[in-house]
């Protein structure tokens, strides 16, 4: 497959695509995490699941008045749930942070301290100066006056 | 949830909560259960009627227990403990309470039945009382869940003597 197509067919399924990467194709492994956004997205997968399938199950033993078919309704439930929400899936993996490459780190100082005085006190400013795409949240400045 | 063991412990833990939610809502559920069970115990032959060494009356006597269980069971019941226990009221005390006989049911087609049985246990008294007794045979039942709360009731028959005399 041409390296054009298999980025492609990644890109498709959520992998994180860039030309220094070169990403095996295959199921998802521990080199991936999730992005927070995915995280978030587990968790409340996760959250909601379990809670549909103990109702579930707890209707079915009720209906069938079998207390073992409630246990392995939820049994199954469980794991299924376990099986989506727990391995770092490329769909959990779609909005990744673009960390700025090394080489390019270098090319910018770094933060500075700038101290100006003042009659009351002195101020100081930290500029975070790492990030290159000003669109993503930034952390909040730090100021003390 | 950052990584594969903090997802994994996460889930667990919720899903271990849920399940004692559940188990606590079907035990709730057992309330809405309203049984009306049925009993009747025929006293068959008193075997015999002695004063034993030590002093103290004893009876042995075979009894016909039937009964009619099957709505004590619902899909968290475990099992049901049944006795049969002789009661009385002597001098000394106000009641006097001998168990004759028990079993346990482990399911609903089992609860409709009928057996012709000795006292499984000795009716001994404490002291010479018994003769010419009157006394109550109650059949008592413990309803044990798969999970939560174990129900407990009983009906008292009522009409039973014991003979005047030893024989």
């Amino acid at each position: 497959m041409s390296y054009f197509t298999q980025n492609s067919l990644l890109s498709f399924l959520g992998y994180p695509v860039s030309l220094q990467t070169f990403l095996p194709l295959s199921a998802p492994s521990l080199h991936f995490t999730m992005d927070w956004q995915g995280q978030k997205l587990a968790e409340q997968i996760m959250q909601i699941m379990l809670l549909v399938f103990a109702v579930t199950a707890f209707v079915a033993g009720y209906v069938l008045g079998s207390f073992q078919m409630m246990v392995l309704v939820y049994a199954g439930g469980v794991t299924l749930t376990g099986l989506i929400t727990i391995p770092n899936w490329p769909f959990f993996n779609r909005h990744p942070l673009n960390w700025l490459d090394p080489s390019e780190a270098e090319k910018h100082p770094k933060p500075q301290v700038t101290v100006s005085s003042k009659k009351k006190g002195f101020k100081r400013t930290i500029e975070p100066a790492h990030r290159l795409d000003p669109s993503l949240p930034t952390a909040n400045l730090v100021t003390l006056a | 949830m950052h990584s594969f063991g903090y997802r994994l412990n996460g889930l667990l833990t919720f899903a271990v909560t849920i399940l004692a939610l559940m188990c606590a809502i079907t035990s709730l559920s057992d309330n809405f259960n309203t049984p009306s069970p049925s009993a009747e115990i025929k006293i068959m032959n008193i075997n015999w009627f002695q004063k034993q060494p030590q002093g103290h009356d004893e009876v042995s006597l075979t009894m016909n227990v039937s009964a009619d269980l099957q709505s004590l069971f619902t899909w968290n019941t475990k099992q049901v403990f049944i006795f049969v226990a002789a009661e009385y009221e002597t001098r000394k005390n106000s009641l006097n309470q001998v168990s004759l006989w028990d079993a346990i049911i482990p399911a609903k087609e089992h609860a409709k039945f009928w057996i012709h049985t000795s006292n499984k246990y000795r009716f001994v008294d404490q002291g010479n009382n018994l003769r010419g007794k009157k006394f109550n045979l109650t059949l008592h039942w413990h309803v044990m869940p798969k999970t939560g709360k174990m129900f407990a009731d009983k009906i008292v028959l009522t009409g039973y003597s014991l003979p005047e005399e030893y024989r």
